[in-house]
């Protein structure tokens, strides 16, 4: 066996790469404690998880600048909390607690954060990409830099949102950046078997006008440059790009599922060999970061972790007067004198 | 009679009319070999096939699209549309297409076919998955608004709606799949646009649908019991055709009315039902007609705020006791 070399740092430098791993860590300890909580029974309604999805939302999220917007779907935990939100915020959320993001009033599939960005997490499939086509509207028409990034599933695809989104943004050259994550899987169908080509995003992307990206979602790394050539090309005024990342979701669909769906093996295999956080682990390494720096970066986030989840469990449930509150603009819901 | 799920109810009054009728087709989101993401139609794709029972695309506009154009020329297909609150997406045709194409083609084109959808709260499921959006249907001339509260009704119901010469948009409760109850065995079909008396009662009446009609009927049971208030309670089952006799013999007996209504507040159906008692038995009623609804707000995804906010077996007894009183 070759010895292994380290590698010299390249275009991203190590400080970047290390953001990219504790991002990354973060999501996957939060969403582990996410579905552990589930089973204690904590967490209410639905959730779903974007375990095997980090890089993706640890690739954007460390490319954009402060400014920009994210507008995610119901698998959105993953990129709200990559840019930032808080953990406390993110689980309480999940558990319906008055410390939530939202104070319970949304839920875990309506996550929203605008301090950070995070223009909230829609669950109407679809919706959410002609939406971030208008605040790339706003950017250009304001003159601010600011670009939106929408992701969304392989699934995502086959709405018609999806296409009048690509096109409106094509035609107005919009500050925006479409991101289909392509997990494989339309809750439990295989795209593929419902999808008129192989590459459910990328293989549209020429109807638009668009040059057709493919890449690997599971490495943080690629993501990233991806992401940052994207960024560059709307702030130049160049507009939309359409970024297909290949991934998988090694979590159930949703909370209850049990992926009875996945062919046998498909799972382990994609855990064993192509898990952004094993894989990115072993890129730190490659590139002569000392495991005491990578074990620091684990120990913190899942200090982090469970602080939240403690303060998350001790937060009473929302009080029963909100239930009105913020219907209206002068946060009522008054209807009628 | 057999012991059956509301649920199970589902699948069986598809299969009951797939056998009888090779035109009854049936295609949605994750229906065929997962058998829905509300396991109320597992073992039709089994049964009978892929050429029946279809998986389709995240395509909602091309689900009741398609639907409606086999439908016009000769099928009797059921499409399933997840949650209702997903009915938004592809509402054109709903509003717009499947229920004017017979008047604008003074009667040339017909559209026998079925929608079905998962309707209601009680999921912690929030805004965006929990709508009784049974008004908005209500609104639209040319569509027929089902929704049972039963296994016995969702089979004789759903039969029924399968067999109708019109849209039939056929609300299933999401909070109602797990219930058991007796369905009647072989075939059975029940009549659209029929309601019912499941409780008998004197003083007052409750008009109730889906969800809402154990919910009535538990309060009934506990006014009986505790203040010996003798309601009726009537399961409404149809929004359209809506049957004002059941509901008006029942108005004139008790002289007093009260709805339970799961969707918000404004243009709720019992606001219609209220207004044509008020019109055609004024003169019979004995006090004010009450309703009893979900607040005019998006539901909250929070449990303890979510069971507040859809009227609960207490808030209906606590408001009947108060206005009675
Ligand atoms: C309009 C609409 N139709 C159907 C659904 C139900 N639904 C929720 S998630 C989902 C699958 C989405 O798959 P994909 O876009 O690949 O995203 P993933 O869940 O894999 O992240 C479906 C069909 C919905 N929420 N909205
Ligand atoms: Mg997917």
């Amino acid at each position: 066996m070759a010895t292994k070399q380290t590698l010299q740092n390249d275009d991203i430098n190590e400080k970047k790469r290390l953001e990219l791993y504790n991002t990354q860590y973060l999501i996957r300890v939060a969403e582990q404690r996410a579905y552990d909580l589930f089973l204690e029974n904590l967490v209410k309604g639905t959730s779903h998880l974007s375990l095997g999805q980090e890089a993706i939302a640890s690739g954007f999220a460390n490319a954009m600048q402060e400014n920009d917007k994210s507008f995610c779907t119901y698998r959105g935990h993953a990129h709200t909390l990559a840019r930032g939100a808080s953990v406390v915020g993110v689980l309480g959320e999940l558990m319906q607690r008055d410390c939530g993001l939202m104070r319970g009033k949304g839920g875990s599939m309506h996550l929203t954060d605008t301090s950070k960005g995070v223009m909230g997490s829609y669950a109407i499939i679809g919706a959410h990409l002609p939406m971030a086509v208008g605040s790339a509207w706003r950017a250009q028409y304001l003159g601010h830099d600011d670009v939106a990034t929408v992701f969304f599933g392989d699934g995502t695809t086959n709405i018609g949102a999806f296409h009048e989104a690509l096109n409106y943004a094509v035609v107005y050259k919009l500050p925006v950046v479409f991101v289909c994550e392509n997990n494989n899987y339309m809750e439990y169908t295989h795209i593929e078997s419902i999808t008129a080509v192989k590459n459910p995003a990328a293989d549209r992307a020429s109807a638009y006008g668009l040059e057709s990206i493919i890449i690997d979602g599971n490495d943080a790394d690629e993501v990233y440059r991806t992401a940052q050539k994207a960024y560059e090309k709307a702030r130049a005024g160049e507009g939309p790009s359409l970024i297909e990342c290949k991934t998988y979701r090694q979590s159930g669909h949703s909370r209850a599922d049990p992926g009875a769906y996945r062919p046998k093996g498909e799972l382990e295999h994609w855990k064993k060999n192509n898990d952004p956080i094993t894989r990115y682990r072993e890129r730190l390494i490659e590139f002569g970061i000392k495991q005491n720096v990578i074990n620091d970066i684990e120990d913190n986030v899942k200090d982090l972790v469970d602080q939240a989840t403690e303060k998350a469990k001790n937060s009473p449930v929302p009080p029963e007067d909100i239930l009105t509150t913020n219907v209206y603009a002068n946060g009522g819901w008054a209807w009628r004198n | 009679m057999a012991q059956l799920t509301y649920r199970e109810a589902v699948a069986a009054a598809i299969a009951q009319e797939m056998e009888r009728d090779e035109t009854v087709a049936f295609i949605g989101e994750d229906v065929a070999r997962a058998g829905g993401v509300f396991k109320a139609t597992v073992g039709l794709f089994d049964k009978f096939g892929p050429r029946r029972v279809i998986d389709t695309p995240i395509s909602e506009q091309a689900i009741l699209g398609a639907a409606m154009g086999a439908a016009m020329t000769g099928m009797r297909p059921i499409a399933e549309i997840m949650f209702s609150d997903f009915l938004a997406v592809c509402w054109d045709f709903v509003a717009n297409e499947m229920s004017k194409s017979r008047y604008m083609s003074d009667g040339q084109l017909k559209c026998p076919l079925v929608v079905r959808t998962g309707n209601g709260g009680g999921s912690r499921f929030g805004a965006q998955h929990s709508q009784s959006i049974e008004n908005w249907a209500m609104a639209i001339p040319g569509i027929k608004v089902v929704a049972p509260s039963t296994p016995a009704d969702v089979k004789g119901l759903l039969a029924a709606s399968i067999r109708d010469n019109d849209p039939v948009i056929f609300f299933e409760h999401k909070s109602l799949y797990a219930v058991k109850g007796e369905v009647p065995e072989g075939e059975y079909v029940d009549t659209l646009g029929t309601a019912k008396v499941v409780r008998e009662g004197k003083d007052a009446t409750i008009i109730a649908l889906a969800l809402m009609v154990p919910r009535a009927i538990a309060a009934a049971d506990k006014l009986m019991q505790e203040h010996g208030i003798d309601i009726e309670v009537v399961d409404l089952r149809t929004l359209v055709p809506l049957d004002m006799k059941t509901i008006s013999k029942s108005v004139s007996k008790t002289g007093r009315l009260f709805t339970v209504e799961e969707n918000p507040r404004l243009c709720g159906w019992g606001a219609e039902i209220v207004s044509i008692v008020v019109d055609e038995l004024f003169w019979d009623l004995d006090g004010p007609a009450v309703r009893i609804t979900t607040p005019h707000i998006p539901l909250p995804a929070a449990d303890n705020l979510e069971d507040i906010a859809i009227p609960s077996v207490d808030r209906i007894y606590n408001k009947i006791l108060e206005v009675l009183k």
